[in-house]
């Protein structure tokens, strides 16, 4: 037995536990979002249910569980129904005891109606007009007839948003520049007679701008009506009917009578829906985009102020500042940064960058936006910024280390060509440091990409109007506020309506996070093994 | 290794010089005085003259008062057992020795009639003029053609066909051209280690140096390798001056014209090789090259 002791088999064995212990909860995680996040998108059967009482319910099956309070001895369980119609039930949710139904069924003629608005609706189709004319009645006519008019009316959808977003936005977006214009002008203390002028010419030109906005609000309306003319009468399982636009519904489809095929289909149609759109209703339904384009863009930034920041600071450290306890304190002050909450960095972030920079930016750049503040409150520009000072310590230590591991070889057989210390640093030993940083990097943009905290009081919202990169000139916002997908996790997982419901969306979510994650290191990773090969240390 | 078998190294070998007694009983070596540095005369044909030359460790001193002439177009070797310091000699004529803190020089290294050390001279130019081979070859971590452009572009040259003549050049020079012609873009690390070797001769040549220092240029190659190296700088001393740092022995008879024995940062003996390695004045020497110690 002490042999055994000695031997430090026992120890090889703790060693082994630890790690495994580590490769299971991780496991473990990635296992339970990718079971969760990638099943949301697949179309759940609608089953029917008729309880004893007489009263009917339609719904997805979500889970089964025993009664917790059963006290007979009988296996008495519940059923979690999703049964939407938010706009008639109230809750999306409803538990069922097994024991009270009488009769279950998957009718064929049940349909998922997702809404823009209200959640889903679980019913039936009852009729369908076209400007008060009935052009279908009953369920099969109506199915049949609905994918028809959906076409027409997404057609429509698509004009109505293409102004609503774009022709509109950039009106809006034109007349805010020239009024700014004139209040820029009203602002100098030297308004000449020329500037007079040239504000009329302005005004003609707001004026102008104001009647091309009228006339596409007028366009908007006709096309408005043109799509209210869809009109689908739909039935809840209880008999209640509501009628409702076309233009409502985002999608239609019958999940009884779907094959793998046509449900594969919608699978990945949602998938793509939820990669490429904005949300809608609260964030709980339609897509991300603007939050991974918000994300990706906010780790760019931080990226390109992070690298410099850091690099240069550890070249100072490492090649220039004389080796004392000066530096030695600096590199302990370094550390320890990194080990700072990531809220203070949040509140000093709002502090330094958004109020007393961005603060002095506006006043001195963006007076006549006052008192509605351009950059002097949170954005995109100041968020990455804030990021940056929170994962500069990492790429500092690296880069330190990296510039470290290049032989003192390298640096005498660079010297003792002539070469000054710049051009030694410049030409050998940055290049041989650049996978060390890189790793630094690699390091940087995890933490950052999944950092909320201090976002939250720099620049994130829970609904941004508009993403930080369009085709106005300058093209980046900088000064634009943005979304997250950290943030909308936090957003759609607890601070939403309806809790419960969202529930897959932020698996999707999580999910999201973790590929893009994944992705971001993947990238870096690759260019690091590349620049690895060119600057192998290898000696014969 | 005897006295006897060493002078048939040497090609001058003179038969007439009496092989010397080796000392019996003391194993260790004997006490040695040094002459003063007003003794040396002043060789004016000589590339370098280093005139009483302390260098300092911090609290430690490594070379005590070294004076002595290295030849133009010659090669001289620094031999002496290890710590001795001739490395750090060899350092101090490119004041490569500036780069190690708490390091401190005084005395006197003249090139080309300018003290190296006064404050007025120039690093960067002098060690452009001062090529160096170290003792692990270093090739950057680029690629051949880059690893001898590195010293023309960094003094300046930007045309491109001006580089590859340089280029060229300095790869034949250090009788490298004829084996990598063909993969000039390849990684210099790829290299095998005697060519790696030859090209950092390359890299130092392609800065047109007047003085190559070379410390223990072949201490990691193997001997074929090693002959390669040694033709080479029998080729190169007729246009730079050569100066070797070298723990083998015969390598130092072998190439070289002129030999300094060091020791425990002195310069005990200066002579030409021949004569160190078959008549040594001083005894400490002889007992070193006989391989009583070191």
């Amino acid at each position: 037995m002490q042999s055994f002791w000695k031997s430090g088999n026992a120890f090889i064995w703790l060693t082994g536990m630890a790690a495994g212990i580590g490769l299971l909860m991780i496991g473990g995680l990635i296992a339970l979002i990718l079971m969760n996040g990638l099943g949301i998108f697949w179309p759940a059967r609608l089953e029917e249910l008729t309880l004893k009482d007489g009263s009917k319910a339609l719904g997805e099956i979500w889970n089964r569980e025993r009664i917790p309070d059963a006290k007979s001895n009988a296996p008495a369980t519940r059923i979690r129904v999703k049964i939407g119609n938010r706009d008639f039930y109230g809750l999306d949710f409803r538990w069922i005891n097994e024991a009270d139904i009488s009769a279950r069924r998957f009718p064929d003629s049940a349909f998922v109606f997702e809404r823009q608005a209200w959640g889903n609706f679980f019913g039936y189709a009852t009729e369908l007009a076209l400007a008060g004319e009935t052009m279908a009645r009953g369920a099969e006519q109506t199915a049949a007839a609905l994918p028809k008019f959906l076409v027409e009316t997404g057609r429509l959808l698509q004009q109505i948003t293409h102004i609503e977003k774009k022709v509109i936005g950039d009106i809006n977006y034109e007349i805010e520049k020239r009024r700014l214009t004139i209040k820029r002008s009203g602002l100098r203390q030297d308004a000449e007679a020329g500037l007079i002028s040239q504000k009329e010419k302005i005004e003609t030109e707001i004026s102008a701008l104001q009647k091309q906005y009228d006339q596409n609000e007028k366009q908007l309306e006709s096309l408005r009506e043109k799509g209210e003319a869809y009109q689908l009468t739909i039935q809840a399982v209880d008999g209640r009917t509501k009628t409702m636009t076309l233009l409502e519904i985002v999608r239609a489809f019958q999940p009884n009578q779907m094959s793998k095929l046509d449900k594969t289909g919608l699978y990945f149609s949602r998938a793509w829906e939820f990669f490429t759109s904005a949300p809608r209703e609260a964030n709980m339904e339609g897509g991300v985009f603007p939050a991974i384009f918000g994300t990706v863009l906010m780790v760019f930034i931080m990226s390109l102020a992070v690298v410099p920041l850091g690099v240069l600071t550890a070249i100072y450290m490492r090649e220039y500042a004389k080796q004392g306890p000066f530096v030695r304190a600096l590199r302990i002050a370094v550390n320890n940064l990194a080990g700072v909450p990531s809220i203070v960095f949040g509140i000093f972030g709002l502090g330094f960058f958004v109020y007393a920079i961005g603060g002095t930016i506006d006043k001195f750049f963006y007076p006549e936006a006052l008192p509605t503040p351009t950059y002097g409150t949170g954005g995109i520009l100041w968020a990455a910024l804030t990021l940056a000072l929170l994962t500069v310590p990492v790429v500092i230590v690296t880069t330190e280390e990296g510039l470290a591991a290049v032989p003192a070889a390298m640096r005498e057989a660079s010297l003792a060509l002539g070469a000054t210390k710049f051009e030694t640093l410049w030409r050998v030993l940055i290049p041989s440091a650049s996978p060390a940083i890189l790793t630094g990097l690699i390091l940087a943009m995890a933490r950052a990409a999944g950092e909320v905290a201090p976002l939250m009081i720099t620049g994130v919202v829970k609904l941004a109007p508009s993403l930080p990169l369009d085709g106005h000139f300058p093209y980046l916002h900088l000064e634009r506020k943005f979304m997250h997908l950290g943030f909308h996790i936090y957003d759609v997982g607890f601070q939403s309506p309806n809790v419960e419901a969202s529930l897959p969306m932020v698996y999707a979510t999580t999910l999201l996070l973790i590929l893009i994650v994944l992705a971001l290191n993947l990238a870096a990773i690759f260019l690091r093994n590349r620049l690895r090969r060119r600057f192998a240390m290898g000696q014969f | 290794m005897s006295v006897a078998m060493m002078t048939m190294l040497i090609p001058k070998a003179s038969e007439t010089i009496p092989v010397p007694t080796v000392h019996q009983s003391n194993h260790r070596p004997a006490q040695f005085q040094m002459p003063p540095a007003e003794t040396v005369t002043k060789d004016k044909t000589a590339a370098i003259h280093i005139r009483r030359l302390n260098f300092y460790y911090g609290d430690s001193q490594a070379l005590q008062s070294i004076s002595l002439d290295i030849p133009q177009n010659q090669v001289t070797a620094f031999i002496g057992p290890s710590g001795c310091g001739k490395s750090t000699l060899l350092r101090c004529i490119n004041r490569l020795n500036d780069l190690v803190d708490g390091s401190r020089v005084d005395g006197r290294i003249e090139v080309e009639g300018q003290n190296i050390y006064d404050p007025v001279v120039d690093v960067i130019s002098l060690r452009k003029n001062i090529g160096m081979v170290f003792q692990k070859s270093n090739p950057f971590p680029k690629s051949i053609y880059e690893n001898v452009a590195y010293g023309p572009r960094i003094a300046g040259v930007r045309k491109r066909a001006e580089l590859g003549e340089i280029v060229e050049n300095s790869l034949r020079g250090a009788a490298l051209w004829d084996e990598v012609k063909d993969r000039l873009e390849a990684s210099a690390l790829g290299l095998s280690g005697g060519q790696q070797q030859r090209l950092c001769i390359a890299r130092a040549i392609a800065v047109q140096p007047q003085i190559i220092l070379m410390d223990e240029p072949c201490s990691a190659l193997d001997p074929i390798a090693t002959a390669k190296i040694e033709e080479l700088m029998l080729q190169l001393k007729a246009n730079y001056t050569i100066v070797i740092v070298t723990h083998n022995m015969q390598q130092a008879a072998r190439v070289s014209e002129r030999t300094a024995f060091l020791w425990l940062g002195k310069l005990v003996e200066y002579d030409d090789t021949h004569k160190i390695f078959t008549n040594p004045s001083e005894k400490l020497t002889e007992d070193y090259i006989t391989g009583r110690f070191g």
